[in-house]
């Protein structure tokens, strides 16, 4: 990054409202909307300010459809505009499935190119609010697994921004999770703790004007030399604290790009370390963990020393009460490292 | 209070089945010229009556009469029925090259080729029609090569699709002819999306969405009727209800005792109700919507009432679920015949110009279709290189896909 550049203390909410601001401001073909998105601001202020600066017919509210609101930017897409949509939550996006998978995913593909969606969703996902069962759910599996999808996660406001810029760039499909536990600051699995700004973290330090980071690229979150740990979302905060608790010198590869995804980051340092845990609030059961063992195992196999663990969600659906107990904290996190550096 | 009698499931059934007639008067007909033509700015609300009457133009003696009778060149209806009689052509001789198994599916659209050929008429190529996959009329009306459309049914080397898609899924842009999904009803949102981004666009362009009777349950259907309502989108919403969604009657999709044209009213949408195989009406109330909607006046639904005269596809029968000879006790009969009749009352037409084009267009269609088996057929076994198949799914190879690609050795 150069010197000059000049950096604002931003909430990964800021950032992400700055990277529309910013592709409104670039590409009039871009166009932002979802369900109170618009005059509001959307429930969590991603949208704040942008129908005012852009006019409604770049940025405007739409009915409660996720099927319509993902089908109506396919349309879009379909005649040269590239929209940035929003569904309030992942748990609801499951009515946009058919649009998603059977269609944005399949356009260029099934027409030989003749058409295309580059449309981006956003949408925010995963635990730690007390969301219960509809307002916490991490469904990235269900999307890695759709090819022609692109699935992504940030894990602070540098990223969210960078990556945001470079989703709506892209002309394919994408799929871009916002863990809302991190919107206002850096979740480590603490709930007892309170929350730390993003104004006290490096990573909040996020560039006003254009910038982007690269899909299909990981970044190495931590480096370390006695494990690798894959991780996305707010389990990057939970690895660096069981890391820092247990004082296991652990690589953490925060992968940004689900799918695809740096298989020659993770590949390099799994090689190094010998050994590898992988962490996701999503259930366990054929969650994107089960692809990330596989493709280590496939790839690593003569330098592993360990069995790969997994620290994921219980195979239950997201409880209320019981949130501390199914949200993998940083103490299973912590006893996953340890019996990867003691086996 | 009264004492509850045991509640009853309502299943309805149509009246015809295998070895029994169908009462055609569910229908709710209209004579021709009957039904009034509001101006093109009329409320949704004001179009209630149209819902639930039927606009026809051609009487049995094959005389344009009342208010929709178009302002039409003869020239266009002359190029009009050739259109339906190349598509009807088209049809029946790719039924066949199914069944020589030189393709491995086929779906004709027997006796709905007024709708897609008139509406077709009624657009600029510009406008993007998103059709299902009984609306070839249109492609052949907009004069797509048939060798193209051809080695698209027979996934062969030239096959402007690469094999990837089933035979009839066909993609034209420059057609206006949006890719063809196999799930129904999705393409019917993503048209109100079309028209929509036209309008941000400060475009004239407009959408003609399209879907069955059948595909009206799906969600995708209601969701773009309100989508359309809010926005105003500028798209024409095509309903074609030939009565049968494969072996399930109409009233199965919620057509009993009311009609889909009335849906469109009840989403806040001017609604139309036209007989389908009324090349004239078609052409008229096409034109009518597009006006609407080029007018920046909102959208509008049209419920095409017609008859599926031949099976759904190839893979079905429909002597196993409907009477054989339902198509000839259909009461508004068939489009060819109506618009030939037309035409020579005219005077611009003759049985004998029709027998020299019905013979023309034939060796027109088996000359193309030679053409396109010179590319090879699905029973040659010439298709498009397996490693098409891993191309285009992103805009660039990813990785993982070169290494796959790579493993299946090419």
């Amino acid at each position: 990054m150069a010197e000059n550049i000049i950096k604002t203390p931003m909430t990964m909410i800021q950032a992400l409202r700055s990277a529309m601001d910013v592709m409104l401001e670039k590409d009039e073909q871009v166009v932002v909307f979802g369900q109170d998105v618009g005059y509001f601001g959307g429930v969590f202020r991603c949208t704040e300010g942008l129908q005012k600066k852009y006019g409604t017919s770049r940025v405007f509210d739409t009915p409660i459809s996720e099927g319509g609101i993902v089908g109506v930017a396919i349309g879009m897409g379909a005649y040269g505009l590239r929209p940035c949509i929003e569904i309030q939550f992942a748990d609801y996006i499951y009515p946009a499935y058919d649009q998603i998978v059977s269609e944005a995913a399949r356009l260029r593909f099934r027409s030989a190119g003749d058409f295309t969606a580059p449309i981006t969703i956003r949408t925010p996902c995963g635990g730690g609010i007390y969301g219960g069962q509809t307002h916490s759910q991490s469904p990235e599996a269900v999307f890695a697994h759709v090819c022609g999808l692109r699935t992504v996660m940030p894990s602070n406001p540098y990223d969210a921004k960078g990556l945001l810029i470079s989703s709506i760039e892209n002309d394919d499909p994408v799929i871009f999770l916002e863990p809302k536990r991190l919107y206002n600051g850096p979740f480590d699995g603490h709930h007892d703790k309170p929350v730390v700004p993003w104004s006290q973290n490096p990573l909040g330090e996020v560039p006003e004007g254009y910038y982007t980071v690269p899909l299909d690229k990981a970044a190495i979150f931590r480096p370390g030399k006695q494990l690798t740990v894959l991780a996305y979302g707010t389990m990057v905060w939970v690895c660096e604290a069981a890391a820092r608790e247990t004082g296991i010198d652990v690589e953490i590869i925060d992968l940004r790009s689900l799918w695809p995804l740096d298989l020659e980051t993770i590949v390099a340092s799994v090689k190094k370390t010998g050994r590898c845990v992988v962490v996701h609030e999503a259930t366990r059961t054929c969650g994107f963990g089960a692809e990330l063992v596989s493709l280590v195992q496939e790839h690593c196999f003569y330098h592993l020393e360990a069995p790969i663990e997994r620290v994921t969600g219980w195979d239950t659906p997201y409880p209320h009460a019981q949130e501390w107990a199914y949200f993998p904290g940083p103490a299973r996190v912590g006893a996953a490292f340890k019996r990867a550096v003691e086996a | 209070m009264s004492k509850g009698e045991p509640l009853r499931l309502h299943v309805p059934e149509p009246t015809g089945r295998p070895g029994c007639n169908t009462d055609f008067s569910y229908l709710r007909l209209s004579p021709a010229g009957a039904v009034r033509r509001p101006e093109v700015d009329v409320t949704p609300m004001e179009t209630r009556d149209l819902a639930y009457s039927l606009i026809s133009v051609l009487d049995a003696d094959g005389n344009a009469v009342g208010p929709w009778a178009p302002q039409i060149d003869i020239e266009l209806v002359r190029k009009g029925l050739r259109a339906m009689m190349k598509t009807r052509i088209f049809d029946s001789r790719m039924l066949m090259a199914q069944r020589q198994k030189k393709m491995s599916f086929y779906m004709q659209s027997l006796g709905e080729e007024a709708i897609g050929t008139a509406q077709a008429l009624a657009l600029n190529v510009d406008d993007m029609c998103f059709p299902t996959y009984r609306q070839q009329s249109i492609l052949i009306v907009r004069d797509y090569p048939l060798v193209d459309m051809i080695c698209q049914l027979m996934s062969n080397e030239r096959d402007p699709l690469k094999g990837r898609q089933l035979p009839v899924m066909y993609s034209v842009k420059k057609a206006g002819f949006f890719s063809i999904s196999g799930n129904l009803a999705t393409q019917y949102i993503q048209a109100v999306g079309w028209g929509m981004a036209s309008a941000i666009k400060g475009d004239t362009k407009i959408a003609s969405a399209w879907i069955g009777d059948g595909a009206t349950a799906e969600a995708d259907f209601d969701t773009a009727l309100t989508f359309a309502h809010v926005y105003r989108a500028p798209v024409i919403l095509n309903v074609v209800n030939n009565q049968w969604a494969i072996s399930t009657f109409q009233a199965i999709a919620g057509g009993e005792d009311t009609t889909f044209a009335a849906r469109g009213v009840g989403c806040g949408i001017a609604s139309l109700r036209v007989d389908g195989n009324d090349f004239l009406a078609v052409y008229a109330a096409s034109c009518w919507a597009a006006e609407r909607a080029r007018r920046n006046l909102g959208p509008c639904l049209i419920e095409w009432v017609t008859y599926r005269a031949g099976p759904h596809s190839t893979s079905d029968d429909p002597s196993k679920y409907r009477p054989a000879d339902d198509w000839s006790h259909f009461p508004l009969g068939d489009p060819i015949a109506r618009l030939k009749q037309y035409l020579i009352k005219a005077g611009a037409w003759s049985e004998q110009e029709h027998e020299e084009t019905q013979k023309r267009l034939e060796a027109e269609v088996l000359t193309a279709q030679k053409e396109a088996e010179q590319y090879g057929t699905m029973a040659s076994g010439h298709t498009f290189s397996p490693a098409e198949m891993f191309d285009g799914i992103y805009k660039e190879l990813p990785e993982h896909l070169r290494v796959q690609r790579q493993q299946l050795g090419i």
